[in-house]
């Protein structure tokens, strides 16, 4: 059975889901209106939209997180109408759902997560050879080698993404609903899942893929459904006559063409503001091993410049350990800021000399859910709003105001918890924490991670006003199209050293992912 | 019910404790046939639960900065013998001895801090250490009671403030006064906000609102000034203490920088560190803080007995932690205030003295403030993913 044939020649029957106009509402929210989708068997049927528009509602719909009776509607799986009141309901019909964020028991071995709630047991009593051998069955299937009694752990972000499959694999999955898999990997893994998710078509498994990066869904994708504002706006064909394009789907999810996904800016590059020299930074557990080894980079007034990398490759501990010594142990090399070396011990030292570091993971370690926006935008530089240590509300209010109205911070006013806010108002109010130190070195690692393609495009404008503004600022990014289009100066970085150093004009993908990858033998060799 | 919400300032979490112990506060006065409010009953109410809000204003800061203190309990009983036998032994006048007593509890949190802050050790182990270690230095200090103190130490909680202002009918005129201005402390501060906020442009809530709730706390603050102008003293000295503690704390929870940085590392550890925040200097005087706390709850407890023994504040740390549990406390840290744990106290205190009251036998008093701890806190997270809605 060969992919055309599937979607070519569907007919009604081959339907295995029928969601009919469900409509959901949250107290005050109207979160889906009259949503239909039809997800045929076998097909690999993408989901996406900004964030907030409605799929992660409709996914949890689906797998009866919101159970029947709290939302208007039907759904019919398999032909037959069916009505989930919980997770185990939806599991038990064959749907599976892999969150965003992975379910799995960080102490636990790989086989007892993948048979967690689902034991291989006579009596209560588990059966660990049954275990152990099923588990690297399904492990075969996945394509891991490790060995089943490995913690979870000791394995990356995308061997879990794999485990989680075989877990769900263990439970007979007709229907995989995967949400945002890709988004923590880098390039090499994300392939690999995407590999992975094309092997289970073949064994006539349907696969859900909500995602928001566009050019893997035109890859693996037969049919992609684009949702906005609460209700489906179109189903693409992604075979029919005429290709779907990245162009096509975004236009469809914003509502409006984007001619340009990076908005222009004239560089006006002045003198270096800050430069690293020979930094070196060990593991902080495994001491003897080299996170970043040697690195040297400079950034001047008013310049964008990208930091390019695979995971693991030292970015952000190369970051974190210039931003007041945040990672990593025996730190050696110089900081020189404004002609000064600078030696910055903590953090509150980096804050002071002018240096902000806005981290990937904003919700671990960025941005405190529990406080408002206001406190939020203050907590760095709590003595631009204070006096004695006390706490001025008015000042406080009126700054975070000024950067609500600035940056477009969509909130109805400044005392709205950052918890409540989707992921790029969260990174907007992250940026306006930033601005407000007055740093001259901003180092935004990730910016648009996890942020709908609108919001983005606003992410750029607001880091393009920045350098225009004088700031010097460090981009890492794992998209590369992203630091192509935003950068005057790249830098690749493969395992902890500087392989390369490209200009705009001459930056391409091919470029980058060559230095990025070069090992650091042959680097050796050629600085030799 | 939104239009409550507006009244009470959006904070429906806080107002329901206060509703619950509004409750609490009707059903014992029906149960012990209107005993309850009697004016002398409510300034011993005052006068036997003083150390409760003050061990929980302190333990508030630690819960919500995301730590527990187990020790303070035992410190209680270390400090007030400290100073018991300064004053008996050594024979210091009675405010050298509190002094003293204030500083061995401070030291006792630097010794505690000390290890949280700087040497990573969880503040459950270190305070378990503490919680065996006081107490064992107690009883090493006050082998036998210490009793007999002067005048000055015992009116710490059994005295009223002097009646200088005489009677109106037989209403003490001093602790009318001191309704008084708390009653316009409150319209000041209220009116003060609202001019900050407009001087700064920002939005302002509308007035009734505002006059609602005022006119409805300055009518608990007075009911509960007048009732308390009949009692046997007027205002209770230790009342005056636990004020100013509540005020200063809550300026300090609500608009320092050091308050801040405590809720930013409850609510975020790691976003903390990386937003400059010296995280070992906070845990570090955080702890001196709830030391000297306990070495006031100490001073407190001691004068209460007037006497000193190994075995005092027993059970003292579950009290206070449960106080902040009822008021509103997250139990992963970065939620709390210090007035929704002075109620949370509050509701503590008018269970034990109501129980009292209607002589119910203390093994079953245990049993109802167990349950009423679970119950509150049950209550608290139903309204709260009622309210939260997904």
């Amino acid at each position: 059975m060969s992919d055309d044939t599937t979607s070519d020649d569907t007919t009604s029957d081959d339907v295995i889901l029928e969601m009919r106009a469900i409509t959901k509402t949250f107290p005050g929210v109207l979160a889906l209106k009259d949503v239909s989708l039809s997800v045929r068997s076998g097909e690999i049927h993408a989901i996406c939209g900004e964030n907030g528009a409605g799929k992660s509602t409709l996914m949890k719909i689906l797998s009866g997180v919101h159970p029947h009776g709290t939302y208007d509607g039907e759904i019919a799986f398999e032909g037959k109408p069916v009505q989930f009141r919980g997770i185990r309901d939806s599991e038990h019909h064959g749907i599976v759902i892999i969150h965003q964020e992975l379910a799995l028991s960080p102490y636990l071995s790989i086989a007892e997560n993948i048979f967690l709630g689902n034991e291989r047991s006579t009596h209560g009593v588990i059966n660990w050879n049954r275990t152990d051998a099923e588990a690297a069955k399904l492990l075969a299937r996945v394509g891991l080698s490790e060995r089943p009694d490995t913690k979870i752990f000791d394995i990356g972000v995308g061997k879990q993404q794999l485990v989680e499959i075989a877990k769900a694999l263990s439970k007979e999955v007709k229907l995989l609903i995967l949400d945002e898999p890709t988004a923590a990997l880098n390039d090499e893994d994300s392939a690999r899942l995407l590999d992975l998710i094309r092997s289970l078509r073949e064994r006539g498994i349907t696969c859900i893929v909500i995602s928001h990066k566009l050019n893997e869904l035109i890859k693996i994708a037969d049919r992609t459904t684009v949702v906005r504002d609460g209700e489906t706006i179109e189903t693409f064909d992604m075979h029919g006559d005429r290709k779907v394009t990245e162009e096509d789907l975004i236009r469809a999810m914003v509502g409006r063409p984007m001619d340009h996904r990076f908005p222009d800016r004239t560089p006006n590059i002045g003198e270096e503001v800050m430069r690293i020299e020979d930094w070196t930074v060990h593991h902080p557990i495994q001491q003897e091993r080299k996170v970043v080894d040697g690195a040297s980079i400079n950034v001047r007034r008013g310049e964008v410049v990208g930091l390019a990398g695979l995971m693991g490759a030292g970015r952000t501990e190369l970051a974190m350990s210039v931003f007041g010594r945040s990672y990593g142990t025996n730190i050696s090399g110089r900081v020189i800021k404004d002609g000064k070396t600078v030696t910055p011990h903590n953090v509150h030292a980096a804050i002071e000399g002018g240096i902000a570091y806005a981290t990937e993971d904003r919700k671990r370690y960025g941005l405190n859910l529990l406080a408002d926006i206001k406190r939020s935008i203050a907590s760095s530089a709590l003595g631009k709003v204070s006096r004695w240590g006390v706490v001025d509300p008015g000042v406080e209010a009126t700054v975070a105001e000024r950067y609500r109205t600035d940056l477009d911070i969509k909130a109805p006013n400044v005392d709205v918890l950052t918890g409540n806010l989707s992921g790029g108002n969260q990174q907007k109010v992250v940026l306006s924490k930033w601005i407000f130190t007055d740093a001259d070195v901003l180092i935004l690692d990730e910016p648009t991670r996890g942020i709908d393609v609108g919001a983005k495009y606003e992410i750029y404008t607001i880091i393009n006003r920045l350098a225009s503004a004088g700031k010097a600022i460090i981009m890492i990014s794992s998209e590369l199209p992203e630091l192509i289009g935003m950068c005057d100066r790249i830098y690749a970085i493969s395992q902890g050293r500087v392989t390369g150093e490209v200009p705009r004009e001459e930056a391409t993908q091919e470029r980058l992912m060559r230095y990025m990858t070069m090992e650091s033998d042959t680097q050796k060799e050629v600085t030799r | 019910m939104t239009s409550l919400k507006k009244i009470l300032g959006g904070n429906v979490r806080q107002y329901g404790i206060v509703g619950a112990l509004f409750v609490i506060v009707l059903l014992f006065q029906v149960l012990t046939h209107g005993k309850l409010l009697l004016p002398n009953n409510l300034a011993s109410l005052v006068q036997q639960n003083a150390y409760v809000m003050i061990l929980a204003i302190g333990m508030v800061i630690v819960i919500v900065a995301g730590h527990i203190d187990l020790s303070v309990g035992s410190l209680v009983a270390l400090v007030g013998g400290a100073s018991a036998l300064l004053m008996k032994e050594a024979g210091w006048p009675w405010y050298l001895a509190v002094i003293a007593g204030l500083m061995v509890g401070a030291l006792a949190g630097a010794w505690q801090g000390f290890w949280v802050a700087y040497v990573g050790v969880p503040a459950f182990i270190v305070t378990l250490g503490g919680w065996l270690a006081f107490r064992g230095l107690a009883i090493l200090l006050v082998s036998r009671t210490v009793a007999g103190f002067p005048g000055g130490f015992i009116s710490i909680s059994n005295g009223s403030v002097t009646n200088s202002l005489g009677y109106i009918g037989n209403r003490d005129v001093v602790t009318l006064v001191l309704g008084a201005v708390t009653i316009a402390a409150l319209v000041i501060s209220q009116l003060r906000s609202r001019r900050t906020l407009r001087k700064h442009e920002l939005q302002v809530e509308p007035l009734t609102p505002m006059i609602i709730r005022v006119v409805l706390f300055g009518g608990i603050i007075g009911a509960f000034t007048w009732i308390l102008a009949g009692s046997r003293g007027g205002t209770p000295i230790v009342l005056l203490i636990i004020g100013v503690l509540i005020v200063v704390y809550s300026f300090v929870m609500s608009r320092t920088v050091f308050g801040r940085n405590v809720y930013a590392m409850g609510g975020n550890l790691q976003a903390a560190i990386l937003s400059g925040v010296n995280t070992k200097k906070m845990n570090f005087w955080i702890f001196v803080n709830i030391g000297t706390l306990a070495g006031v709850a100490g001073i407190v407890t001691a004068s209460k007995a007037g006497a000193a023994t190994a075995n005092a504040g027993t059970m003292y740390e579950l009290d206070a932690i449960a106080a902040c549990f009822i008021g509103g406390t997250a139990v992963t840290g970065g939620i709390g205030r210090v007035s929704g744990v002075i109620v949370g106290a509050l509701i503590m205190g008018v269970l034990n003295i109501g129980l009292s009251i209607m002589r119910v036998d203390p093994a079953w008093q245990s049993v109802v403030k167990g349950v009423v701890l679970i119950f509150a806190v049950a209550f608290d997270l139903v309204n709260k993913r009622r309210a939260g809605g997904r």
